[in-house]
């Protein structure tokens, strides 16, 4: 059996047609070739795969695409303006909260919900919200150092009226 | 994990949805957020040769309060449950246990309707379900009927749902006045399911009138403990009840082992998180001895 219908990643519109069966994760790496979505667990335990549905972060491994139809999916790949980083993504650099990196997609897209969410939250609550996302190479500090300084570029970026968040 | 193949079903609409379910029946799972089904499905221990995905039926995806309490549908994920003021305040169980349920991508996904249909021992919601007295509104083409929590949970991951039926609505009755919840467990990471857990009310007039123990991975369904319950109507909600009433606890629960904890370990826990439970519970009523 397959299905078809449309995805919608990063704003552009796609035309799937796939087995039902197969999940977001897949279709997204495979089909569309955006391999920054990374499969970790494929079980819903690691994060690696988090994306974004209509901006709240969702498990793409526990997700069938068909389920998405209907719905924005951004990816990591839809965070950068062209060669500009997310301010996310440009913390993350600044604090050393990248090692192999594997993690980061997951970790990236949960903050940006978050930060959409809760601009200005404590050490806690960053990492309550980012308990879903395991790192096995930083030790987690460098991470929540990269959330924090977002925060603040973020919040600057606001102030001066610029930002491309 | 890769799925293994299914027909896949979109129904628009409940008639539609449970015409389905009538035609395939035990062949056929029904998906909502898919949190607990989808890795069911990939590591084979089911495997439905239907999947339909009730995820478009409309008026599904409500919170809505009545006379007689507040009801959630099939469709409510956790974190729609989590930021809901209706059911802060109407069914407080609910609210409190949701810092519990996995993580937050987990919550935005998972519905709280499916957490209770799937039924797993060391989960919260059907824990609270039990606590709270709710009543699941199952929905067949043979009609409609209401089961209560006391009889849904028949064993690990089995529930008293007919195989045609699907689970629409868990309506919480509305709470007693002077009743204090809690919930409380201990799991080795947070997030992930508990050691064991437990959801608890108490209803106080100077005393108690009413006591509710539902624990959570302390057994093959939640479990209530009437007997307990029982020891401490009549009493002031004081440490000292508290303590005996973990003392009964200890010696009533019976906990499997597994490599996360011996039973011993858990029956441990259950009494500590007794006197924790009941001590935030009075406490959030204000009327703690």
């Amino acid at each position: 059996m397959t299905v078809s219908f449309t995805l919608n990643v990063n704003g552009a519109a796609t035309e799937v047609s796939t087995e039902p069966r197969r999940t977001l994760s897949d279709v997204i790496r495979e089909d569309l070739g955006l391999t920054g979505t990374h499969l970790g667990c494929e079980h819903g335990v690691c994060g690696a795969c988090t994306v974004l549905l209509d901006g709240a972060p969702v498990r793409s491994c526990l997700t069938l695409a068909v389920q998405a139809d209907g719905h924005e999916i951004t990816t990591v790949e839809g965070l950068a303006n062209g060669d500009e980083l997310h301010p996310v993504q440009q913390a993350m650099h600044e604090a050393h909260g990248f090692q192999c990196a594997f993690c980061s997609p997951g970790f990236m897209l949960s903050t940006v919900a978050l930060l959409a969410e809760n601009p200005n939250p404590s050490r806690h609550e960053i990492r309550e919200e980012l308990s879903g996302n395991l790192c096995r190479c930083t030790g987690y500090h460098t991470i929540l150092d990269g959330v924090e300084v977002a925060i603040r570029a973020l919040a600057s970026d606001g102030a001066s009226g610029g930002g491309d968040a | 994990m890769k799925n293994p193949p299914f027909e896949y079903h979109q129904p628009d609409t409940l008639e539609d949805a449970i015409q389905l379910l009538a035609v395939y029946g035990d062949e056929a799972k029904v998906l909502a957020g898919g949190q607990s089904l989808l890795p069911l499905m990939g590591l084979r221990l089911v495997r439905p040769s239907h999947v339909i995905d009730i995820g478009r039926v409309a008026g599904l995806g409500a919170i809505s309060t009545e006379s007689s309490g507040v009801s959630v549908g099939a469709l409510v994920s956790h974190s729609m449950a989590e930021r809901s003021e209706k059911l802060r305040t109407n069914a407080p169980l609910v609210h409190q246990a949701m810092p519990y349920v996995g993580h937050r991508a987990i919550r935005n996904r998972g519905t709280v309707c499916g957490s209770v249909a799937h039924a797993d021992p060391a989960a919260e919601m059907p824990a609270v379900c039990r606590a709270a007295g709710a009543s699941m509104i199952a929905v067949s083409s043979r009609g409609e009927r209401a089961i209560e929590a006391d009889e849904f949970f028949v064993g690990y991951l089995q529930t008293a749902l007919d195989v045609d039926e699907i689970l629409t609505e868990i309506r919480f009755p509305a709470l007693a006045e002077g009743t204090g919840t809690a919930v409380v467990e201990v799991a080795r990471r947070h997030g992930d399911y508990a050691l064991v857990g437990l959801a608890c009310s108490l209803t106080v007039e100077s005393t108690i009138t009413a006591a509710a123990l539902s624990f959570f991975g302390a057994g093959s369904t939640p479990i209530r403990l009437g007997e307990v319950e029982q020891l401490l109507i009549g009493e002031e909600p004081n440490e000292a009840a508290f303590t005996t009433a973990a003392a009964a606890v200890r010696s009533s629960i019976e906990p499997s082992a597994d490599v996360h904890g011996s039973a011993n370990y858990r029956r441990y826990l259950a009494g500590v998180l007794t006197q924790r439970g009941l001590t935030q519970a009075a406490s959030t009523v204000g009327v703690l001895a």
